[in-house]
């Protein structure tokens, strides 16, 4: 594999992982804008554990429950916020975070954290495959169910007997273990981090990922991160080969202007249930039975 | 009473300085079909949110089943034996009508190893195939994979039965369960209905529609301004004075579909 084909794939599964930790808080009606908050928190937390003599494959998963128990914590106050003020929130959550860790003089503070152990495609990739595989096993089972009821009416799925709270915090935990686990194949990947990489234009573009990829089928953060990784570098490439810098110049307009035509035609993101019927996959979403129907 | 599946006492709800309910005490006989009417804003849709849970009551219990569940969390009550429809349907517009009906079970299916359990990766489990068959009881069969926002409101309305129904209650709380219906709708929605009276659940209607109540009910409580003004068969309620000049209105030859208009002149 090339290097360049190479180090687009490392971003792309990167994505990937990120946007499922978003999604899995999204399904269940949270926006969380502090996918930076925890990226961070597991690409230090894995180098420094890798740092004080853990080897990687140890390293990066202290690093998720470190993290995840942090979500956990978190959780609680966060998710007596809504909408607009859990955004809030959970940025709020990821600047003090930064601003933590740019003070902390045995974490690099300004200087950065060189990483020791590398870990390649070989690692990331299978990783990346696993994640995925993991959130859509998640959103087949009825904790899944539990979460997209919760999703489009919270008082109803009560009264039929879901701990609403549970489902909730589960969600956010679970997603918060996701993304330090992309933050810390961040870290053993490239071997050096910096608070400034992880700033808050990355949690803006991964909660966009999955806003506009979906959030009610498993697929919608997969081809969210894949549409959004792929097409401005793809229009890079073409405005390289064609010699028209203008369109290298120009691409974040078309992708601005992608963004807003989504909002317009697909407010509810560019997978919903209703495609993926319609497309009859063979998993994701029960389709078997709407093709049956379909048949009468 | 033993043979009471519900008993409310004293029970008393004040939104602000507002008396919504005071002091309104009822029983509902186990099997029976008992109907909750007044006009609007008497309190009935209140009465049914103190029930579930969705708000705390300012004073009074409630007894269901002989379990006192008036300060058990909404969540939890469920499972005492209690479901309801919504005046408003409130299906979730973004699941199928059997993952719809699955949100039904999930009173039944609370343990680890449930919530785990991969439903959409296994269409034939038991799960499934138990609420594609309360959907094919209700007649339901045509629309197990379709998401339900886009079905007939009559055909939704008795999905909302169903959903309610899987959580296998012993008392199913309907609220306007025929508002909107047509003739034939209200039909299938009565037939509907009477079945899952036959199989030994106790309803509770709220209903201003009274050819509806007359059909379907053997009980009828009447509400007005959050106090109870009768209780009775639905043939005596005609002949209430008080019920006439409160809801029914003068004319009780009337006491079908003008009923609820009747309610609007006398109030």
């Amino acid at each position: 594999m090339s290097g360049y084909l190479e180090s687009q794939l490392i971003i792309l599964c990167l994505n990937v992982i990120y946007a499922y930790g978003i999604f899995l808080p999204a399904a269940s009606g949270q926006l969380n804008l502090g996918a930076a908050g925890f990226i961070t928190i597991g690409a230090y937390a894995s180098a420094w554990f890798n740092a004080s003599g853990v080897p990687m494959y140890l390293a990066i998963p202290a690093a998720m429950v470190f993290a995840a128990t942090i979500g956990f914590v978190i959780a609680f106050p966060i998710l007596r916020t809504r909408g607009v003020y859990m955004v809030l929130a959970t940025f709020a959550f990821a600047e003090v975070v930064a601003g933590l860790i740019i003070n902390l003089e045995f974490l690099g503070a300004a200087a950065g954290y060189p990483v020791d152990s590398h870990a390649d495609y070989l690692v990331v990739v299978p990783v990346t495959i696993l994640v995925v595989l993991l959130c859509f096993f998640l959103m087949s089972t009825r904790l899944g169910l539990a979460m997209r009821s919760i999703h489009d009416d919270e008082a109803v799925a009560t009264l039929f007997g879901v701990d609403v709270r549970l489902a909730k915090v589960a969600a956010f935990t679970l997603g918060a273990a996701l993304m330090s686990l992309g933050g810390a194949l961040y870290a053993h990947h490239y071997n050096y981090i910096e608070t400034q990489t992880f700033n808050v234009l990355v949690s803006i573009y991964i909660l966009l990922y999955v806003l506009l990829g979906g959030t009610q089928t498993a697929w919608g953060p997969l081809i969210g991160a894949a549409f959004f990784t792929i097409v401005p570098e793809a229009l890079r490439q073409i405005a390289t080969a064609s010699g028209q810098a203008w369109i290298a110049e120009s691409r974040f307009i078309f992708f601005g202007a992608i963004i807003v035509l989504m909002m317009v035609f697909r407010p509810e993101g560019l997978v919903t249930r209703t495609l993926i019927d319609r497309i009859a996959m063979p998993f994701g979403g029960r389709s078997g039975p709407a093709r049956a129907a379909g048949a009468v | 009473m033993a043979d009471d599946v519900l008993s409310i006492e004293g029970l008393h709800k004040s939104f602000g300085g507002l008396k919504v309910i005071d002091d309104v005490g009822f029983a509902v006989k186990r099997g029976s079909r008992t109907a909750l009417i007044g006009p609007n804003g008497a309190g009935k849709t209140t009465i049914f949110n103190l029930l579930t849970g969705v708000y705390p009551v300012d004073g009074g219990t409630m007894v269901l089943d002989g379990r006192d569940i008036t300060h058990v969390p909404a969540k939890d009550r469920v499972i005492f034996g209690m479901s309801r429809s919504f005046q408003n349907i409130r299906l979730m517009p973004h699941l199928s009508t059997v993952e719809n009906v699955m949100l039904g079970q999930h009173a039944r299916a609370r343990r680890l190893g449930d919530l785990l359990y991969p439903l959409g990766f296994r269409p034939r489990n038991r799960w499934a195939t138990a609420a594609k068959e309360a959907l094919e009881e209700a007649g339901l069969e045509t629309y197990p994979g379709q998401v339900v926002a886009n079905l007939p409101y009559g055909v939704q309305k008795r999905i909302e039965v169903v959903r309610a129904m899987v959580s296998q209650p012993r008392l199913l709380l309907l609220d306007e369960p025929a508002a909107g219906l047509n003739q034939v709708e209200a039909q299938q929605l009565l037939a509907l209905l009477e079945k899952v009276s036959e199989s030994g659940v106790t309803l509770l209607v709220v209903e201003h529609d009274m050819h509806f109540v007359h059909n379907l009910c053997d009980h009828v409580a009447v509400l007005n301004f959050g106090k109870k003004i009768f209780e009775g068969t639905p043939a005596e309620v005609n002949d209430d004075p008080l019920v006439r000049e409160a809801y029914l209105g003068s004319d009780t030859s009337m006491a079908g579909r003008g009923a609820a208009e009747g309610a609007a002149d006398a109030s």
